[in-house]
């Protein structure tokens, strides 16, 4: 089937496609990164994929859609076999992928991403009849999406379901979806979910998703398949496979750092961060951020619970320093707070921002200087140095990377280099050595592996259980069940719940983040 | 010659506005594409200088100022071309380069410049607008460049073809996400070659403007900054290009008012009022900037935005 993109063809006459790869295998020189991988996903089906990060779930997608070619193995669509020499043929092959990130031009609207995208854009739009045409396959669409505004003003779950639809806008029938859920709310993604489950039920439409959330692969998934170390470890109904079944064979037989006991709250514990009546505005300056009173105690995990974009990021950069507030009070063990290097250092503060790289690295300079961010001005008495202890940094960045199992090619290569989850390893062991006071930890799990995530949440744990403050911001609602002590709810810029987490009950948690309080 | 008073002033400012403005229209016009397509080329001055040379040459040497024009307009291509040849080479800054290139336009005309100091060219035509009016000055504020006719209406085309073309639409993606044009198919080096290299050209083609019209002669001094300034209005004029015709309006209706005053009898501190371009510019500036918000507009795959 040649379907070069010209006239867009009516969603429903255009059938799912399936695929199937057998003996799939991919090397890198002396690396094996896909070992005879053989998995059916037949049309009309949702297939996850399951894995660690490394064991091989990209290669395999890549492979399929023809960013590499494989070493051994072939590629079969709609039971024959096929040659993708490069995305372009898999395409006309009609199969489409959804990266983890957005690929949606920012400044453009949502109409004109889906125009530009077709390969037979005419020289001069005619907006009036695209925009008919477009209203007419969107009635076709579960989803609906305003077309009209700039993509960046989209909410995060808008713009993933419209890369869905703009891979279906231009006729591809087969999707893999990688990761699609990492940046959206749990109740965006059940919804998203939903619908392109349905659209499988319907026939319209294949899926394979690559995950690591497994409520979200017994939930939607029809089958599942899972891969570890570049090899099949399992394949099967998802009906028939319990979570615990999967687990083992996703990590095989590697342990899981365990949550400390929780040690008790003592009812003496004394708050040592306190934020009343903060006003700041946010980033777009027309709203605000309106804080009335939120105090950490000693001892406790605090976790602020809301959907991404509700002031949760101003609220920790007002607390990081970053933004300035226009009124209030942020106070650590009672003295006003306002973030400079001597206060944090004074009250030992430490500060995990989300996306680590970005806010809490300097990208180009190397792991063993990212590391003494926090150390390399004190000199041994605890007066400021004027001369850097090269050696003494060296040293102290080797511990720390055996003692967080930091992975990097060297001490000496740049932050940059190392995967996210060994960035936000090197950032927790920057932050979390020493005596920690207050912790102010935003999406520490973002996008991490399993064991990743078990290790970092016990981290957090263990500096809770030492005495810390934890005020824990984050989107995963299950992370904060697991981590805190009391959960608030934040919603356009105000705390606008609290609820201890024993007696926390996610759908009215759910309800108070959606707005309905 | 009839005195109009203190009207000339505003008359001046028009006159200077319409006048003055035509070498910031082409040169922002041209910058704008280029940074749309998400690369600065700060050489531009050296591009505009060089077209000057260049249209003044040819038009010397051919007796139309037209064929003085295209010829500027190709040299000018070919300083972008290699400007964006240059930076297409991994770990290249488009900023060092653009300024290298200043340097190396500037040179490479007075070089070749030097013969063309003493001969006279025939000048770009202009319409009179003005003949309803009894008033020279009127008349000569109204005298209009065909050139200025020209910028204004490839400013309205440019905005327009943002929207509503392919290759708009393509430059918008390319400008805004690298990765997002390469998952499309789409080469960005070759996108911001060809952007760079007709923004060169339109900028070459301010510089023919000051050659062949006004001031009308080529020497060493004939740019007075165009070229810089009309990168700074571009940013003022959030990349869009109807934004970048009023700035350039504004800078040189600005620009008049010195000599204006001066015409009028003002005779103290006029000299303040030629600084009045650059003060307007740094008081809007800080106006509409915030430091709370991102530049609104402002191309994401942009060296000073990334």
């Amino acid at each position: 089937m040649t379907m070069l993109v010209g006239n867009i063809p009516p969603f429903k006459t255009v059938p799912a496609v399936g695929i199937e790869t057998v003996g799939m295998t991919m090397r890198f020189g002396a690396f094996t990164a896909l070992d005879n991988v053989s998995i059916k996903v037949p049309a009309g089906t949702f297939h996850a994929l399951l894995g660690e990060n490394g064991a091989g779930k990209s290669t395999l997608v890549k492979c399929i859609m023809g960013f590499y070619h494989q070493t051994a193995g072939q590629l079969q669509v709609d039971d024959r076999e096929v040659a993708v020499a490069s995305p372009r043929d898999a395409a006309a092959l009609g199969l489409g992928m959804v990266y983890q990130h957005f690929t949606l031009v920012p400044s453009l609207t949502g109409a004109e991403n889906l125009v530009i995208n077709r390969t037979d854009v005419p020289a001069v739009i005619n907006w009036a009849k695209e925009r008919q045409a477009l209203a007419a396959f969107m009635e076709t669409m579960p989803f609906t999406i305003p077309l009209d505004r700039p993509v960046s003003e989209l909410a995060a779950g808008e713009k993933q379901k419209l890369e869905i639809v703009k891979q279906l806008y231009l006729g591809r029938r087969f999707l893999v979806l990688d990761e699609p859920t990492s940046v959206l709310t749990p109740a965006e993604a059940d919804e998203m979910l939903g619908l392109v489950r349905g659209m499988t039920e319907r026939g319209e439409l294949t899926v394979l998703m690559i995950s690591h959330k497994f409520h979200e692969v017994t939930k939607f998934a029809d089958a599942v398949s899972v891969l570890r170390r570049g090899k099949l470890t399992g394949t099967g109904l998802v009906s028939d496979l319990s979570t615990a079944d999967m687990a083992a064979m996703m990590i095989g037989d590697v342990k899981l750092a365990e949550l400390d006991t929780r040690l008790p709250v003592s009812d003496g514990a004394r708050a040592v961060l306190s934020v009343s009546k903060v006003r700041a505005p946010d980033r777009t300056g027309l709203k605000m951020i309106d804080i009335e009173n939120l105090v950490v105690r000693s001892g406790e995990i605090v976790g602020i619970a809301g959907i991404s974009g509700n002031g949760q990021k101003e609220l920790a950069e007002v607390l990081a320093g970053q933004r300035a507030a226009e009124t209030g009070e942020v106070t650590v063990k009672g003295r006003a707070y306002g973030a400079t290097r001597p206060e944090t250092r004074a009250n030992n503060v430490r500060f995990i921002p989300e996306e680590p790289l970005a806010n809490a690295c300097a990208p180009r300079m190397t792991v063993t200087e990212n590391l003494a961010f926090r150390t390399f001005d004190v000199a041994k008495g605890g007066k400021e140095a004027i001369w850097l202890d090269g050696r003494g940094m060296k040293k102290r960045a080797s511990s720390l990377i055996d003692d967080f199992k930091v992975k990097t090619a060297s001490p000496a290569s740049p932050i940059a280099a190392l995967s996210g989850g060994n960035v936000q390893r090197a950032v927790l062991a920057r932050e979390l050595t020493g005596d920690v006071d207050l912790l102010i930890v935003s999406n520490p799990c973002f996008g991490l592996d399993f064991s990743a995530v078990a290790e970092i949440r016990a981290r957090i744990m263990k500096a809770r259980n030492a005495g810390a403050a934890v005020l824990l911001m984050s989107e995963d609602l299950d992370e904060l069940m697991e981590m805190s002590d009391r959960i608030m709810v934040m919603s356009e810029g105000k705390l606008v719940y609290e609820t201890p987490a024993r007696e926390a009950d996610i759908s009215v948690i759910g309800a108070h983040m959606a707005g309905h309080h | 010659m009839e005195d109009i008073g203190l009207w000339g002033v505003p008359l001046a400012i028009l006159a200077g506005a319409i006048r003055v403005s035509t070498p910031f229209i082409f040169v922002s016009l041209g910058e704008a594409i280029t940074e749309r397509s998400g690369r600065i080329n700060l050489g531009l001055e050296g591009t505009l200088v060089f077209g000057a040379m260049t249209a003044y040459g040819v038009a010397v040497m051919t007796l139309s100022p037209w064929l003085g024009v295209l010829a500027a307009m190709a040299a000018g291509a070919v300083f972008g071309l290699v400007h964006g040849w240059i930076c297409k080479f991994p770990k290249v800054n488009d900023i060092a380069i653009g300024i290298a290139m200043m340097q190396f336009g500037l040179g490479l005309a007075f070089f070749l410049g030097k013969p063309f100091i003493q001969p006279s060219a025939p000048k770009l035509p202009s319409i009179p607008f003005g003949g309803w009016s009894d008033v020279p000055q009127v008349q000569a504020a109204l005298n209009i460049n065909v050139l200025f006719l020209i910028g204004a209406a490839l400013a309205v085309f440019l905005w327009w073809a943002f929207r509503n073309t392919r290759i708009g639409l393509i430059l918008r993606v390319v400008g805004d996400s690298s990765d997002a044009a390469r998952a499309m198919g789409l080469n960005p080096d070759t996108v911001r070659l060809l952007a760079t290299a007709v923004g060169g050209a339109l900028a070459a083609i301010g510089g023919a403007y000051l050659s062949l019209f006004y001031p009308g002669s080529w020497n060493e001094g004939i740019s007075s900054g165009q070229g810089l300034m009309a990168v700074a209005l571009v940013i003022f004029a959030r990349w869009n290009p109807i934004g970048c015709f009023l700035a350039a309006m504004l800078f040189g209706g600005a620009g008049a008012l010195g000599p204006a005053l001066q015409s009028v009898g003002v005779t103290q501190g006029y000299y303040l009022f030629y600084a009045a371009p650059y003060v307007l510019t740094l008081a809007i500036l800080i106006a509409t900037s915030s430091p709370t918000r991102s530049l609104a507009g402002a191309p994401g795959a942009l060296s000073i935005t990334k």
